[in-house]
């Protein structure tokens, strides 16, 4: 088990080590602190002094050794757009992107369990092929794309009239697909502070429906993911010989979905899970920038349009941070989990 | 060395009795989508004969005729069937040239992964030990990033380093670049997996005692074993890379507004969603959408009728 545990560490550090060189290049070869620092009247003698003093002259290893060792005290310099250290634009902006993460994976939870277990259970009802129909249809559907629909639809609002309107029944058809909208599309509205600089939006109902539309579009891309990733294995698992032995005991269905069945299917969604942390980062980005929800995402983007090295080299650096943390995590909850898995450290 | 002149049957004739051919003709989601797959890709490559703008040619677009509606709204002008953008392009013409990008960098785009991915994952197969671990555990990492993560910080770092101007000239070339750099691991996966299986059997064996260099040992006698699984995930590949490209030109880190792909045209259209032009948002939104979906349809049934193990169950 500690060596297990130690093998993970090792291996969460040296892609850290990785991913801060990467990011250090990107600093050390597109940031130029001197021309955000001076004006354009400073000759360049001056310049040549200011960087010496700086040490930006120093070897490439010398400078990343000083980027490590503040980066360690998450000290990353100033953003040139906010002219405040990153870290603190970082964490202003952290508390929106984690409310929507949180409102997200609040609504996969809560759907794509019972649906993936039910089209598991009955493969063939019209309601489990009505299920990975629609799931097929939002894995082809863009994230960016199911927001600015449901921005049409629930915040413009759609009034059209396909169906004669003179008629009984075409009213009503009318009526059907006609949408009010109203619902806020734009921005968090008035957060409620919590402490610090956190705010929330899960303390208010108004605050709420701020929410509502981007946590469905970030879920709607996600959630056919899910329902697949459940209902293959949820089949996969009501094949194996233990659940067919439940069932030859005369154990109710009920108990073996839910309690035997069940247990088993959720460890590779763990895994599945946690990698997909990453896509669900990625797919903030595109969220916050349809809905302009002032998380990290819309603030990286931001950081790329003005080209603030700083706040883009931060940006990574944290999130890489997340990825790993998470990645560790997961593996080792799997590796605790999963009598299976080798904890020895040694290879398979 | 003489060679095999009686073959048994032609290729045509093993085509027709294959199963493959047998399967399609039963399955009727296929059929409808590689109809409409096709009609796309022609539409999309006959653009320049079909369209009835060019949308490239400032002196065809006249700014007055903006965020015109299409036929069946009220307001509409008979020439611009599906109405205008905001700048006075003829929204039919700009799809059809916008699904031509879309669909060129979709392909190159596959193209570069598959082969950067097929390279890596015969090596890693074949050669194992350290190249094995090196390899997988760079294919991990990035595929814990999501490619879409890093297909957004590659572009991000392309874009600062070439400046937004040539990053615009040169876009198509560039995106093919960073999608295909974002994307390998899921083909040196599937490629390393096959090889795997492939590298214990006699005619590999046979092949190495003969005194075969290994390049040609992994190029000619095992990459052919390979081929059915790059086939199925090529297909998911292609909606993948048409997806990430639209997203990357959503964000602005795409093709530039004056030579649109489908992904920029619905971030043009998006700045006058509020106005009430839904059109030249929405529209290309549902050519993306239908697209995207009939890969994925046909890709699903490429793997159920390819895939042994799911065609047992």
């Amino acid at each position: 088990m500690i060596a297990f545990l130690i093998k993970r560490l090792f291996h969460a550090l040296l892609v850290m080590f990785v991913i801060s060189v990467i990011a250090f290049s990107i600093q050390d070869n597109l940031g130029d602190p001197i021309q955000q620092m001076v004006g354009q009247s400073v000759p360049e003698s001056e310049r040549e002094v200011l960087r010496e003093e700086l040490g930006l002259n120093d070897p490439f290893v010398v400078q990343y050794l000083r980027f490590a060792g503040n980066a360690a005290h998450f000290d990353f310099g100033y953003s040139y757009i906010f002219n405040e250290p990153t870290t603190q634009v970082i964490m202003r902006h952290l508390p929106a992107t984690l409310e929507l993460v949180a409102a997200t994976t609040f609504l996969i939870i809560v759907l794509s369990v019972p649906i993936g277990v039910y089209s598991a259970i009955k493969p063939r009802a019209w309601l489990s092929r009505f299920f990975m129909g629609v799931s097929i249809i939002g894995i082809s559907i863009p994230v960016f794309l199911t927001a600015i629909v449901l921005i049409q639809l629930f915040a413009i609002g759609v009034s059209w009239t396909p169906f004669p309107a003179g008629t009984g029944w075409g009213a009503w058809l009318n009526d059907l697909i006609t949408t009010e909208g109203g619902m806020p599309a734009y921005g968090r509205g008035d957060p409620v502070p919590v402490f610090g600089t956190w705010e929330t939006n899960f303390a208010s109902l108004e605050g709420l429906t701020y929410l509502v539309l981007p946590a469905i579009s970030l879920a709607s891309i996600m959630l056919p993911l899910f329902i697949r990733l459940i209902r293959a294995e949820m089949l996969e698992v009501l094949q194996s010989d233990y659940v067919k032995f439940a069932r030859a005991k005369g154990i109710s269905p009920r108990r073996i979905y839910f309690l035997h069945a069940l247990k088993n299917t959720m460890l590779p969604v763990i895994t599945v899970g946690g990698v997909q942390i990453g896509t669900l980062v990625a797919y903030t980005i595109l969220t916050e920038t349809v809905f302009q929800w002032p998380g990290m995402g819309l603030m990286f983007l931001d950081a790329i349009e003005r080209s603030d090295i700083p706040l883009i080299v931060t940006y990574l650096m944290i999130v890489g941070l997340i990825f790993v943390i998470t990645n560790t995590l997961v593996d080792l909850i799997y590796g605790l989990i999963n009598p299976t898995v080798k904890l020895t450290g040694k290879p398979a | 060395m003489t060679t095999l002149t009686n073959r048994p049957t032609s290729r045509w004739e093993r085509f027709r009795d294959s199963y493959l051919l047998y399967s399609f003709k039963r399955d009727l989601i296929a059929q409808v989508s590689l109809l409409v797959f096709i009609v796309l890709v022609a539409a999309a490559v006959l653009a320049p004969w079909l369209a009835p703008m060019d949308p490239y040619d400032l002196t065809q677009i006249d700014i007055l005729a903006s965020e015109l509606p299409p036929f069946w709204v009220d307001g509409s002008d008979p020439t611009y069937l599906m109405g205008t953008d905001a700048q006075g392009r003829d929204l039919l013409s700009t799809i059809l040239y916008g699904a031509r990008v879309s669909l060129i960098i979709g392909f190159g785009a596959v193209a570069m992964q598959a082969a950067l991915g097929v390279c890596f994952g015969l090596l890693a197969g074949y050669l194992g030990g350290r190249v094995d671990a090196f390899l997988m555990r760079l294919a991990d990492i990035q595929l814990s990033f999501s490619t879409l993560m890093v297909a957004i910080v590659v572009g991000a770092l392309f874009k600062a380093i070439f400046g937004g101007g040539t990053f615009s000239d040169y876009a198509v070339p560039l995106l093919v670049l960073i999608i295909g750099l974002a994307e390998w691991p899921q083909y040196a996966r599937t490629v390393r997996a096959s090889v795997l299986a492939e590298k214990g059997k006699e005619y590999v064996d046979a092949a190495r005692v003969m005194g075969l260099p290994s390049r040609r040992i992994m190029f000619r006698h095992i990459l052919p074993n390979t081929l059915s699984p790059i086939f199925v995930i090529s297909t998911v590949q292609v909606a993948n890379a048409i997806i990430s490209e639209a997203a990357l030109s959503f964000l602005g880190l795409g093709m530039p507004e004056t030579q649109p792909s489908l992904g920029s045209l619905i971030k043009s259209g998006f700045d006058y969603l509020q106005s009430g032009s839904w059109w030249i948002t929405l529209i290309p939104g549902l050519v993306l959408v239908i697209l995207v979906l009939v890969i994925n349809l046909l890709g699903d049934w490429l793997r159920d009728v390819l895939n042994p193990r799911l065609y047992k169950g």
